[in-house]
């Protein structure tokens, strides 16, 4: 048996999960960050760990033990086997969808072909809709489940909302099937290219694509504008609000999974995926001393200017203990990030035994990292956005829902199809 | 080996599962075992290299409709008492015999007749251009009958729904 080819795969799934996880922590802080810039106030900023507070980005470790901690309390009246079952769907379908979504370009190291995602399958696209529509039964069964009036609403509103929006979620992929002749997301990635005028936002059918599946996926993550299944107001919590503790954490986690999973599927099919605006893999591989003296160099210089920006925020004696030294701390952690940097860039090659930029496999690796950076970048932005528009948009009525899923964006969708048909058969035509 | 040892496991969970969506007491626990039967028998699709067929069945079977079964059940809000009432496996009894005999004696003949057929599968079989080309090329008029069907009941299903409101 190939046991390198299977350790290489064990190491793709491991590193695919540890780059949707590592999001977490981070989007859950930047939620409670961007909310309370939102409506101006200061947000968490009380946790610490010796007095350093990370502004807030401690917080989400104290959520964490207090979530583990929490006595499990499970209602006497629930149908147990799908109330236990319930959360593991929804977080472990949340966490799978991503498998197909390729995070760097193909590494050609030792003879082999390796793929940065778990498994680059021809129906790419296709596996996607089709895992993604499974996570409606973990919201479904934890519903129904719970044996509460509330949870079933907001199950039942949940189920509904998510086979309407599916559909139009559909036909804007459909769209880029067309465009791009395929529906591997690798080869999506590769059409795309390095110019952002060649990315897939960037034609008429395209766009409106695009703007499809950005309200699609409001829909499908059952975020605000379109959180009627949690609906507080109204459901108290919708579905999970008879479930506590890590029950509650796994539905809290897999919300944000799918914000994830939903920002990575925009970025590969509408904004380039993993390639460097302007950059190709080629370049960057041919071009690598230079290239990585700039990223890095750069990388370091701004985390530089960020620990002079800390250090001006001294004020000895302003609070009279451990609080006082914080922005130095923070400073110093920079600086030291920002000296890693700079060795990672200028050092290969000058000390013996690491080979330099120059050499093939140092370029090729030095490709994937700056690509996959690039990747989270891009993610990272449109998960910020999902945050931005729950906190300034209101929600909306569940008929002006339906009514904008099947009267607005179903004959929307339904025209930009045909549109993209006529775009595919006129630009092969007069080469446009 | 390791597909020998997978193809049994879908196989045998598809079986106990689907055993269980006729013999279940309740109904919900009925239509979860019917997706658990899908899934597995799209397992058992990936391991014989057809991703498509395996994929269209997830999002089809397990993922559309399957969704609008649980949803009907939990908005009727079925219980074990209600399945009680109406009698199984009385009625019918006999044609039931008489259809799964058939299914059993075609999958025979499927298995017997196998070895002759199997030469003709090609490389890229289940493949999603491969099926996508013979699609629209060899049986493109039983597949535009069928969207013509499709139209029809979405039609039909309007209309009737229309009378009642």
């Amino acid at each position: 048996m190939d046991y390198t080819g299977l350790i290489i795969v064990a190491i793709r799934c491991v590193f695919m999960l540890v780059f949707i996880l590592s999001f977490l922590p981070v989007l859950i802080w930047a939620e409670r960050k961007g909310a309370a810039f939102i409506q101006d106030r200061p947000g968490p900023n009380r946790a610490d760990l010796w007095g350093v507070r990370l502004a807030g980005l401690i917080q989400p470790i104290a959520d964490v033990v207090k979530l583990l901690f929490k006595e499990d309390v499970t209602p006497r009246n629930v149908y147990q086997p799908f109330y236990k079952l319930a959360p593991i769907i929804a977080m472990s379908v949340a966490l799978v969808t991503f498998a197909v979504v390729p995070l760097a370009d193909v590494i050609h190291i030792g003879g082999r072909d390796i793929p940065i995602q778990v498994s680059d399958l021809d129906t790419g696209l296709l596996y996607i809709l089709a895992v993604a529509s499974l996570g409606v039964y973990g919201i479904m069964l934890a519903g129904w489940s719970a044996n509460n009036k509330y949870a079933l609403l907001g199950g039942l509103r949940s189920s509904a909302q998510m086979i309407s929006y599916e559909i139009s979620m559909g036909l804007a992929v459909g769209v880029m099937f067309l465009l791009f002749g395929t529906a591997q997301l690798d080869d999506m990635v590769r059409a795309q290219g390095a110019n952002p005028l060649g990315w897939g936002v960037a034609s008429v059918p395209g766009a409106i694509a695009f703007l499809m599946f950005l309200v699609a996926s409001f829909a499908e993550t059952n975020r605000l504008p379109f959180d009627l299944p949690e609906g507080e107001s109204e459901l108290v919590a919708g579905y999970h609000v008879e479930y506590s503790a890590f029950k509650f954490a796994m539905f809290f986690m897999a919300e944000y999974v799918n914000m994830v999973v939903a920002a990575g599927i925009l970025v590969t099919l509408f904004f380039g995926g993993y390639q460097v605006p302007f950059v190709s893999t080629e370049t960057i591989v041919n071009h690598a001393p230079a290239v990585a003296k700039i990223a890095f160099g750069g990388a370091a210089l701004v985390l530089v200017a960020l620990g002079v920006v800390a250090v001006a925020r001294y004020r000895p004696g302003k609070f009279g203990d451990n609080r006082d030294r914080e922005p130095i701390v923070v400073a110093v952690l920079l600086w030291v990030v920002a000296l890693g940097a700079l060795a990672v860039g200028f050092l290969p090659g000058l000390v013996p035994g690491i080979p330099g930029y120059t050499d093939l496999t140092m370029g090729t690796i030095l490709a994937t990292v700056l690509q996959v950076g690039t990747f989270a970048g891009k993610v990272a932005f449109f998960a910020w956005f999902f945050i931005w528009v729950r906190w300034t948009l209101p929600r909306f009525r569940y008929d002006q829902l339906m009514r904008l899923g099947w009267s607005y964006l179903l004959p929307i969708g339904i025209f930009n199809l045909v549109l993209a048909g006529v775009w595919v058969l006129a630009s092969s035509r007069w080469s446009l | 080996m390791f597909e020998q040892t997978m193809f049994y496991l879908f196989a045998i969970v598809s079986v106990i599962a689907a055993l269980f969506v006729v013999a279940g007491k309740n109904p919900i626990s009925c239509a979860i075992a019917l997706i658990v039967t899908l899934g597995a028998l799209a397992g058992v699709f990936v391991l014989q290299e057809a991703h498509f067929v395996a994929t269209i069945q997830v999002l089809v079977y397990a993922g559309a409709i399957m969704v609008l079964f649980v949803f009907v059940i939990m908005l009727l809000n079925l219980g074990p008492e209600d399945l009680e009432k109406t009698p199984r496996f009385s009625r019918l009894k006999g044609a039931g015999g008489i259809f799964a005999a058939a299914g059993a004696a075609l999958l025979a003949w499927n298995f017997v007749s196998y070895a002759a057929r199997a030469a003709r599968v090609g490389p890229g079989f289940g493949g999603l251009a491969q099926i996508s080309q013979k699609l629209f090329t060899e049986y493109i008029i039983p597949f535009e009958a069928i969207s013509a069907v499709l139209m029809a009941a979405v039609v039909g299903a309007v209309v009737i729904a229309k009378r009642e409101l």
